[in-house]
């Protein structure tokens, strides 16, 4: 890898540029993550770990029904997230780069990130409140008549749900923001002189110019919501269990690390996958 | 320049000057507690740190996995002292985390009920002392509840009257606990064929339920009024609130209730032994178990029964202080599964969540 000058002596300044990143991923990823591996081949046998080196861990996981349907209530709820998080953020970045004045984008960007300066902690509880039987969401329903009783909102999938697309639909604006700030308005132009009406100038010309914007975003919401404990923990009212909550009480009483590790383990490869899909749909859609 | 650097000086002498004028607060010595969230209360830690001219240091979890964690990443010598679950201690012991206390540390007046010796004097030698016990059992909101529906605890999976009004304390133990007796069961005579009768009921049980929540989402859900009910719930939940809510009640249903206790001890690694000994004195002293029982996080009984001179008549009132000779007749200790039944266990209970 070494650059090698004329007289043939390897040139080291490109490793010593890289070599900080470098070291920092190997400690605190690398390591870890093989440190996880190998403890995800052992076992816990009372209050002690054995390395008895077996895939036993993984074979629990496909072996036990609610396991798998933790695995599968994941990959639901982060689709779910995902797709409203886009169909929400699209509008809300497109109004922002097309229809507000240039000089108050920047507050209308400020706006958008306004709720990542609350912790996340907090507002997970605040959502608790807003969709509790008395909260704020039955309230209003209940006095302008729409319903009778109440709406069980909270505790459920559908809080879950809605505290995940409040914070990732702002992530998801400004990295389409970003995008559309960024294509050429002659563009658009050029389409109109060509006879393209406004929807098809979008659909031809816009939104392909624009996926790799939505699938970066995408993709991020898709990391985050599904390696998410708190928000299910908190708003889910344990209605049903996500991967995380499940890798949580392996840990809990018994600290069994063997079955968290492997079924984190477990996790990471469906996110590489989802990784792999991406980047392969991204190259081919440019091809 | 000079001037700049002089005033600069100054100010640094001036810092250092009111930092040393604040040292007589900062105290000599420190020691180090694992403990339960009731012990963070500074009003039960401060007088021991004013008597001692100690700084006690407090390490706050929940589950004794997570303990057993966070001694695994420390140091030996880390820490001194330990507050576990009770039925806990026999497995602290045999992993060595505990060591040998003291006769004179343990008081001569803790409910014999609660004393739970078989678990805390292994081979001859004592590793901990109960200081704090009550019951998971049902509390619920008396103005939308009868009282007479909870003294059977078979409701809680079977009227379905109270569909969607009941929250689920989320701890295994005490709640399987508590259906096995709903079942006729005894909690000490658990084992593996119990297992699928238990998780059905628990199944009839979710599908009542609106939530199932840790210490703090259950304790307010039945408080916000979310939920009307709560299973695994007691006077640790209630009394607290009762001030603010006198509606919100306990109660042992006729089947009975499942006891919790926690322990005390110190790390058999501790190199501040002598002050660890003095801490869980203080802990086990009739006016500390006074403000350990009522502490802000919540309340219980207190297990020593001295700590009765140093509680207000309201403060026995809410713990149902007269009612415990009653009250400890008719329940049964969670139950102490070895570890294989322990994982079963568990894996029931990840079902039922997922249910």
């Amino acid at each position: 890898m070494a650059i090698v000058d004329r007289r043939g002596r390897g040139d080291m300044r490109p490793w010593a540029f890289v070599a900080p990143a470098l070291l920092w991923t190997i400690a605190f990823f690398c390591v870890p993550f093989a440190v996880m591996a190998v403890v995800s081949l052992w076992e816990r046998v009372g209050t002690e770990l054995v390395a008895s080196w077996s895939f036993a861990n993984y074979a629990k996981f496909f072996a036990r029904g609610h396991f798998l349907q933790a695995m599968l209530n994941s990959l639901e709820v982060t689709l779910i997230v995902t797709v409203l998080s886009i169909l929400l953020a699209y509008p809300l970045a497109w109004i922002l780069a097309e229809k507000v004045p240039p000089r108050w984008q920047r507050i209308g960007l400020v706006c958008a990130i306004l709720p990542f300066w609350t912790s996340y902690v907090v507002r997970s509880y605040a959502w608790v409140l807003v969709l509790a039987n008395n909260g704020v969401v039955n309230q209003a329903l209940q006095g302008v008549g729409l319903v009778d009783e109440p709406l069980s909102l909270a505790n459920s999938r559908t809080a879950t749900i809605i505290g995940f697309v409040h914070f990732f639909v702002m992530l998801l604006t400004l990295t389409i923001y970003a995008n559309l700030v960024q294509l050429p308005k002659n563009y658009r132009r050029a389409a109109a002189d060509l006879g393209a009406g406004s929807v098809a100038t979008f659909v031809h010309i816009i939104l392909p110019l624009t996926l790799p914007g939505i699938m970066v975003g995408a993709f991020l919401t898709f990391v985050l919501c599904i390696g998410d404990y708190i928000t299910p923990q908190i708003l889910g009212g344990n209605s049903e269990l996500v991967m995380p909550q499940l890798i949580m009480l392996q840990i809990g009483r018994r600290a069994d690390f063997p079955t968290a590790s492997a079924l984190a383990i477990l996790l990471m490869v469906v996110v590489t996958l989802v990784y792999v899909a991406c980047a392969r749909w991204l190259k081919l859609e440019r091809a | 320049m000079t001037t700049i650097m002089g005033k600069s000086l100054l100010a640094v002498a001036a810092s250092a000057g009111a930092l040393m004028a604040a040292a007589p607060a900062m105290a000599q010595q420190e020691l180090n507690a694992l403990v339960w969230c009731d012990h963070t209360d500074p009003g039960l830690i401060r007088p021991f740190e004013e008597a001692h001219d100690v700084r006690v240091n407090l390490k706050e979890y929940e589950g004794t996995g997570t303990a057993l964690s966070l001694i695994e990443q420390s140091r030996p010598g880390d820490w001194d002292v330990l507050v576990v679950d009770g039925i806990d201690v026999p497995r602290v012991v045999e992993a060595g985390i505990l060591g040998e206390l003291p006769a004179e540390a343990v008081p001569e007046t803790i409910f014999p009920e609660v004393a739970l010796e078989e678990q805390q004097v292994i081979d001859g030698k004592r590793y901990a002392v109960t200081e704090k016990f009550g019951y998971n059992t049902v509390s619920f909101n008396k103005a939308e509840v009868d009282a007479s529906t909870m003294q059977d605890m078979t409701k809680l999976w079977e009227d379905e009257s109270l569909k969607g009004r009941i929250a689920v304390y989320d701890y295994y133990l005490p709640v399987m606990g508590m259906v096995a007796m709903g079942l006729g069961k005894n909690t000490a005579e658990l084992t593996a064929d119990d297992l699928p009768e238990i998780r059905d009921t628990l199944f009839k049980l979710k599908d009542n339920a609106a939530l199932v929540g840790e210490v703090v989402a259950s304790q307010t859900a039945l408080a916000t009024g979310e939920v009307d009910v709560l299973v695994g719930g007691g006077e640790w939940v209630t009394a607290g609130l009762s001030q603010d809510n006198p509606d919100l009640d306990w109660i042992l249903p006729e089947q009975g209730g499942v006891m919790w206790s926690q322990s005390i001890g110190i790390f058999a690694d501790s190199e501040r032994q002598d002050l660890a000994v003095e801490f869980v004195k203080y802990i086990l002293s009739p006016k500390g178990q006074a403000k350990l029982a009522t502490s802000s996080c919540y309340w219980a009984m207190p297990a020593n029964e001295a700590a009765g001179e140093h509680l207000s008549d309201q403060q026995k009132q809410a713990l149902r202080w007269d009612d415990q000779e009653e009250y400890l007749k008719n329940v049964q200790l969670y139950p102490a599964p070895d570890a294989e039944l322990d994982a079963q266990m568990q894996d029931v209970w990840a079902e039922f969540l997922q249910h």
